[in-house]
């Protein structure tokens, strides 16, 4: 799937894409910023092409005329235009920074922001890192060249503008010589560019595979050890980073030859002012002090050509950022509100919550079809099931054969393809998304924390919810442990840390008075690290439990760990279900037999399709694959209790 | 653990490093020397070209020249066949430009050796770390030490150190040149260069806090993004999308306020240094005009110095930000140093090879992980005799794999941990190498190396041809398995290629034990997610090929238990039951338990389903293996 991505992206590189106008809104309302650092920028660069002139009259008038008449003048004028210089060049490049950074975060929220309202199906065909690298990578690349790049451009075009209206003023015989080498320049730019974008990428593609090579060698440890291989992996890693320095070193020896060139060209151009020129002077056509400024001009006259190209070869790299950015934007969700939906509720970002009637729990799939998105079959075929208020829904199978469809359309992450999902007897497109979803409570199997502390991420369903009902709903499925644990622990590090100022060596005593709430409460302050990783994944479980129950859900989805835990936890984490589940519409993706016995309903799916349904008595006595499935679970089961 | 350090210091690590690429630093310098000698000279013959030829001043062309300016019809000569000395500036740029090229070439050459040397130094060290080490160290980190504290090493010395040394050398040498010309002016330009490099040097070593600043920002902006898209289902869930929306939005402006803020002292940077830089190049233009005038020197010289000066601006202003720079790379050094100076695995002085083909065995095992508190094994004693099978049965976290892991010499026994011998000898002082080669481990959930499938089966046995990789592929059962790939054997598996089952994985895992013809083989678990047949049939493959191995086959399933000539029963890290699948049956404890589980019939598991459900297990599962 990756590679499928990988090479559309390619294909659309050859293509002659221009994605410049779809930049425009982002760039508008900014124009006058730009505008005002593209002139600055410019003026700074005609004021770089004066310099020379001031040498002109230094050596034409001072050497020259053996005079220092005009000296104070002189030197006045030039800190002046220096200073003018210097203030232009600290605007400019600020307003350019400033655009830079506008553009990139605006770019950013909207990326950010319509990837929040996109459907399920777009995160299932495009992984975490490709989306975050479209919001972070893309749009700052974006904001560098509408900012940086376009400035290099005003700048070097505009200096070489200057360069060749001052030297035909000058003498435009002269000038017309130099003029003849550019276009040499052009080319010989042009010719290594390529060269050495494709020698970038090599270096590029080795150094990724020498990364992977250092990841293998780490987490592959004990099977090279085992089976006594190091050798034979260190003889492959040393393949890849003697090709490694083999591509490094032609890369800089390509790039060694084209500064070599652009210098060689330089000084052509100066040999050729000496030629030329010097014969000039001698004819007196021209003074000493234009000899020295068609010098100067003709050495700062090719690094401003490679510039202005190297500018315009970004100009065909951003457009892959551009064209991968608008891709994501383009992108619709399978899943909207109505228009009529909206009006009364409310879109995503600002809800109607006054209009949110309150949801009871009745569930009904009515003649639903199913076909996911990017799937070539129907997974659900005239599916009918009616879900009472409180009935406990427990769906079985094995790993990967689609126990989450049911639970998709539930949540509405997907739309049926044919028939209804109808909720409290309505369709659920008649209300909005964010209605349904405030009123289901999620937990999934492999639980999700936000960084911060465990406070903030209990409020996130609920974000007015006081300490008391946090407290409340953690010791409900059994968390409180955990917080006092986690409370005490912080307390003990506070107090060590206290003690540490005051007498340097005392051990540490924990306040034993510290009553069970006061140390619960200070555990809803701990961190629990990125994506939890603090805690083990049983605690996260529970922790996640706490959170769904805490918004009181009148639908709660439960996807069941399958990841070993410990025994206590799985206790736990057992009741907790029991608890929580108890008076609630739930659908449950089942793993443990205790959970399955115990449902009102319990659905078996096969390759994608619920193939049998019922009570756990009913589909054990129709000894079908069910009872196979069951069988087999519970020897397993079994034996390790046994153990 | 750390006995000596192998690196003292950074420089004993840098030194170490060097040693194939200091030859080409050494060209670099000799090359970046000629270089700018050459791209001095130019001014040089403009001067001359301005005074003698062009101004027909004979008097300027220098004596030692004399000769060969007459050569060519004297300055009047010369005056009319100016392209010779257009020639001349070509002449000397050009090697200019080849002594440039020669510095840039070798500098890669020097900084790529360098680096080879310190990536295939740093792999090789990590592979022969123990593997406790491996485990305490995070991956992402080593990694991170490994490439990005590596690149910083190597731009520290390909372009910090040798761009100081180019520096340095251009500011010597078109000082000394400009003192040939006015000592005054020299000594002019020469004071504004400290104030420069001071300045820049005080700039961006008080920066560097706005920098970590700015960084530290786009790290908290960039984790809201990650968190955001792997939680994707919570935030919808929950319809906190607002929320989410608020939050990232923050944060950005957050980030992009400080980049402005940093941007705008970096902008004020710049154009004060202009400023500086302006100033210089105006007292010596201001000042050279009144020695020209004044007749001390001529105008050429007046042109050689105003391009001398031009020529350092840049240089004294790269200067600072050099220094500045090159502190950082004093970091990354020490993370590299702590992986080279972790202690290697290592043999005892007199490390044995005997031959492995005895009894193994176990006595009074004793073993705690480290940082652990509790033991995973408590006096584990037994014994697999020669060419006979033994089966251990056990619990998650009964210790058998960590039992595993203690005869492949992966973790050392302590002192009073108990022996295992191998024949009689204690693998403590057998050579790891010897000792692995001789014991071949089937793994539970074996890693794969992103290569074809036959190269990962044939890379445990160096050389080994596809016909007896055909044969352990058959042995193990994967034969069907890589027949249905398109590719066959030459299919790419691992993180890069066809995802493997876990089952496949296992089989593979066995076809390499097989190829290597271990006298002693052991299956981690290696069977638990093949089918009862296979399992059977690979095990009956495996007795036919190798009749005198020693086997130590470890499994939940009593059919792949019960005709091992002995078995164990491992619980919470003792052994608990020992004998004849016959005789543990008939003495009536946990073997004889799971035997009746696992022997009972459908109809049985159904009646007892009843009974079972949500029934804690007696606390014998607690700890995690660390398996992973």
């Amino acid at each position: 799937m990756r590679n499928r991505q990988k090479n559309k992206a390619e294909q659309h590189h050859s293509l002659p894409y221009l994605g410049f106008p779809r930049l425009w809104p982002y760039i508008r309302q900014y124009r006058g910023r730009i505008i005002i650092m593209v002139v600055m920028g410019m003026l700074c660069s005609g004021i770089d092409a004066l310099f020379p002139l001031f040498n002109r009259y230094a050596l034409n008038h001072y050497v020259g005329e053996k005079t220092l008449d005009t000296l104070v003048g002189f030197v006045l004028l030039y800190i002046g235009v220096l200073l003018v210089q210097s203030v232009m060049n600290y605007y400019s490049t600020y307003v350019c920074s400033k655009v830079e950074l506008w553009v990139g975060r605006d770019m950013k929220n909207t990326v950010f922001n319509h990837v929040q309202t996109l459907s399920f199906s777009f995160f299932n065909t495009n992984n975490v890192g490709y989306i975050h690298s479209r919001i972070m990578s893309d749009t700052d690349r974006i904001g560098t060249f509408v900012s940086w790049r376009l400035m290099e451009l005003a700048w070097s075009l505009s200096y070489i503008l200057f360069i060749f209206v001052s030297m035909f003023m000058l003498s435009a015989r002269l000038g017309g010589l130099l003029a003849l080498l550019v276009p040499f320049t052009v080319l010989f730019v042009i010719f290594f560019q390529r060269k050495l974008v494709r020698l970038h990428r090599n270096v590029r593609e080795i150094n990724s595979r020498i990364t992977g090579n250092f990841n293998e060698g780490i987490t592959g440890a004990r099977q090279i050890k085992t089976l006594v291989v190091e050798d034979v992996v260190q003889r492959d890693f040393e393949k890849e980073t003697a090709a490694m320095k083999r591509a490094a070193v032609r890369t800089t020896r390509t790039n060694g030859l084209f500064l070599a060139t652009v210098t060689m060209m330089a000084n052509l151009a100066l040999a050729l002012v000496l030629w030329r020129g010097g014969k000039l002077t001698m004819d007196a056509v021209i003074e000493i002090g234009t000899l020295s400024v068609f010098m100067s001009y003709a050495i700062g006259m090719m690094d401003s050509i490679q510039e202005v190209i190297g500018t315009i070869s970004a100009l065909i790299d951003v457009q892959v950022n551009i064209e991968r950015v608008m891709r994501v934007l383009d992108t619709r969700s399978d899943v909207t509100d109505t228009p009529e939906v909206i009006e009364k509720y409310g879109d995503t970002f600002h809800p109607k919550r006054e209009n949110f009637e309150t949801l009871h729990g009745d569930i009904e799939f009515k003649d639903v079809s199913f076909q996911y998105p990017d799937g070539d079959e129907l997974v659900l075929e005239h599916f009918n099931l009616k879900v009472p208020q409180g009935t406990n829904v427990a769906i079985v199978g094995e790993t990967g054969a689609g126990k989450s469809t049911l639970v998709n359309l539930v949540c509405r992450f997907y739309e049926p393809t044919k028939g209804q999902v109808l909720i409290d007897g309505r369709d659920a497109r008649e209300r909005s998304q964010l209605w349904l979803h405030s009123n289901i409570g999620y937990v999934l199997q492999t639980p999700h924390l936000f960084s911060g502390s465990v406070r903030e991420n209990l409020k996130y369903g609920k974000p007015d919810a006081t300490d008391k009902e946090i407290i409340a709903a953690l010791t409900l499925v059994s968390a409180d442990g955990i917080i006092e644990r986690l409370g005490r622990a912080l307390l003990e590090r506070e107090a060590a840390d206290a003690t540490a100022g005051a007498v340097s060596g005392a051990k540490s005593s924990m306040p034993a008075d510290v009553t069970r709430e006061a140390a619960m409460v200070k555990g809803l302050a701990a961190d629990v690290g990125e994506g939890g990783d603090l805690l083990s994944t049983g605690e996260k479980q529970l922790l996640s439990f706490a959170r769904a129950i805490l918004t009181d859900p009148a639908i709660l989805v439960l996807d069941e760990a399958t990841s070993s835990i410990d025994t206590v936890t799985e206790k736990a984490i057992q009741d907790a279900i029991q608890v929580v589940t108890k008076g609630r519409t739930s659908f449950m993706i089942a793993h443990r037999l205790s959970t399955v016995v115990d449902a009102d309903v319990i659905l078996v799916v096969l390759d994608g399709k619920i193939i049998e349904s019922g009570k756990h008595a009913d589909l054990m006595a129709k000894r079908g694959y069910y009872y196979q499935l069951f069988t087999r679970q519970y020897q397993d089961d079994a034996t390790q209790q046994a153990l | 653990m750390k006995t000596r350090e192998q690196f003292p210091t950074k420089r004993s690590m840098l030194l170490h490093f060097l040693r194939g690429s200091k030859k080409y630093f050494a060209v670099c310098l000799g090359a970046v020397l000629l270089a700018t000698f050459f791209d001095l000279i130019r001014p040089k013959i403009i001067s001359f070209t301005v005074d003698a030829v062009i101004g027909g001043d004979a008097a300027q062309v220098p004596a030692a020249f004399t000769g060969l300016v007459e050569r060519f019809g004297g300055t009047a000569g010369l005056a009319a066949k100016l392209w010779i000395v257009a020639l001349l500036v070509v002449a000397v740029a050009l090697l200019g430009a080849f002594f440039r090229f020669l510095f840039r070439l070798f500098n890669s050459k020097g900084s790529e050796t360098f680096v080879e040397s310190v990536r295939n130094g740093l792999f090789r060290h990590i592979e022969h770390l123990p593997y406790a080490w491996q485990q305490e160290n995070q991956t992402g980190d080593i990694i991170q030490r490994c490439t990005s504290d590596v690149e910083t090493i190597k731009r520290f010395l390909s372009e910090q150190l040798t761009n100081m040394m180019r520096i340095v050398i251009m500011i010597v040498m078109s000082l000394w040149f400009m003192s040939g010309i006015s000592g005054l002016l020299a000594l002019l330009s020469g004071l504004f260069i400290p104030v420069i490099v001071t300045y820049s040097m005080f700039f961006h070593t008080h920066i560097s806090r706005d920098f970590r600043e700015v960084d530290e920002q786009e790290g908290v902006l960039s984790s809201i993004a990650q968190e955001n898209l792997t939680g994707v289902r919570v935030v919808r869930a929950f319809g906190r999308e607002r929320y989410e929306r608020e939050r990232f939005e923050a944060q950005n402006d957050v980030y992009s306020n400080a980049w402005i803020r940093l941007s705008r002292l970096l902008s004020a940077f710049w154009s004060i240094g202009d400023v500086i830089s302006g100033l210089q190049v105006l007292t010596v233009v201001a000042v050279g005009a009144v020695l020209a005038v004044r007749g001390t020197i001529t105008p050429g010289e007046y042109i050689a110095v105003v391009s001398y000066n031009s020529m350092l601006v840049w240089p004294v202003r790269g200067l600072g930000r050099v220094i500045s720079e090159m502190s950082k790379a004093g970091v990354s050094i020490d993370r590299v140093r702590y992986i080279m100076n972790s202690q290697t695995e290592q043999d005892p002085e007199d490390a044995k090879r005997p031959p492995m083909d005895g009894d193994v065995t176990f006595e009074h095992v004793s073993f705690t992980y480290p940082g652990d508190a509790a033991p995973v094994l408590k006096d584990v004693s037994f014994t697999v005799k020669r060419g006979t099978t033994v089966g251990i049965l056990g619990g998650t976290g009964s210790g058998k794999s960590t039992l595993m892991y203690l005869l492949a010499g992966l973790y050392p026994l302590a002192e009073d941990g108990g022996h295992i011998r191998v024949g009689g000898v204690d693998i403590a002082d057998i050579a790891k190498d010897h000792l692995r080669e001789n014991v071949g481990l089937a793994l539970q959930e074996p890693f794969l190396f992103s290569r074809s499938l036959a190269e990962n089966i044939g890379i445990a046995k160096p050389g080994a041809d596809m016909k007896s990789i055909r044969k352990a592929s058959r042995i193990a059962s994967l034969e069907d398995t890589a027949d249905r790939f398109a590719k066959g054997y030459q299919t790419p598996v691992g993180e890069r290629g066809v995802t493997l089952s876990g089952g496949q994985k296992q089989r593979t895992s066995i076809a390499q034990m097989v190829i290597r013809e271990t006298p002693i083989k052991v299956f981690d678990d290696a069977l638990s997610a093949v089918d009862t047949e296979t399992d059977a049939k690979i095990r009956q493959a495996l007795l036919e090929e190798s009749k005198d191995s020693t086997v130590i086959i470890i499994s939940h399933r009593i059919t792949t238990l019960m005709h091992a000539d002995n078995i164990v029963v491992l619980n919470d890290g003792c052994v608990a039951e020992q004998g004849t699948h016959d005789e543990l049956r008939a003495a009536g404890g946990i073997y004889a338990q799971i035997c009746a589980i696992q022997a009972s019939g459908m109809e049985d598991a159904a009646d007892r389903e009843k009974t079972a459900g949500g029934q804690p297990a007696d606390g014998t599962r607690k700890g995690g293996e660390q398996d992973a």
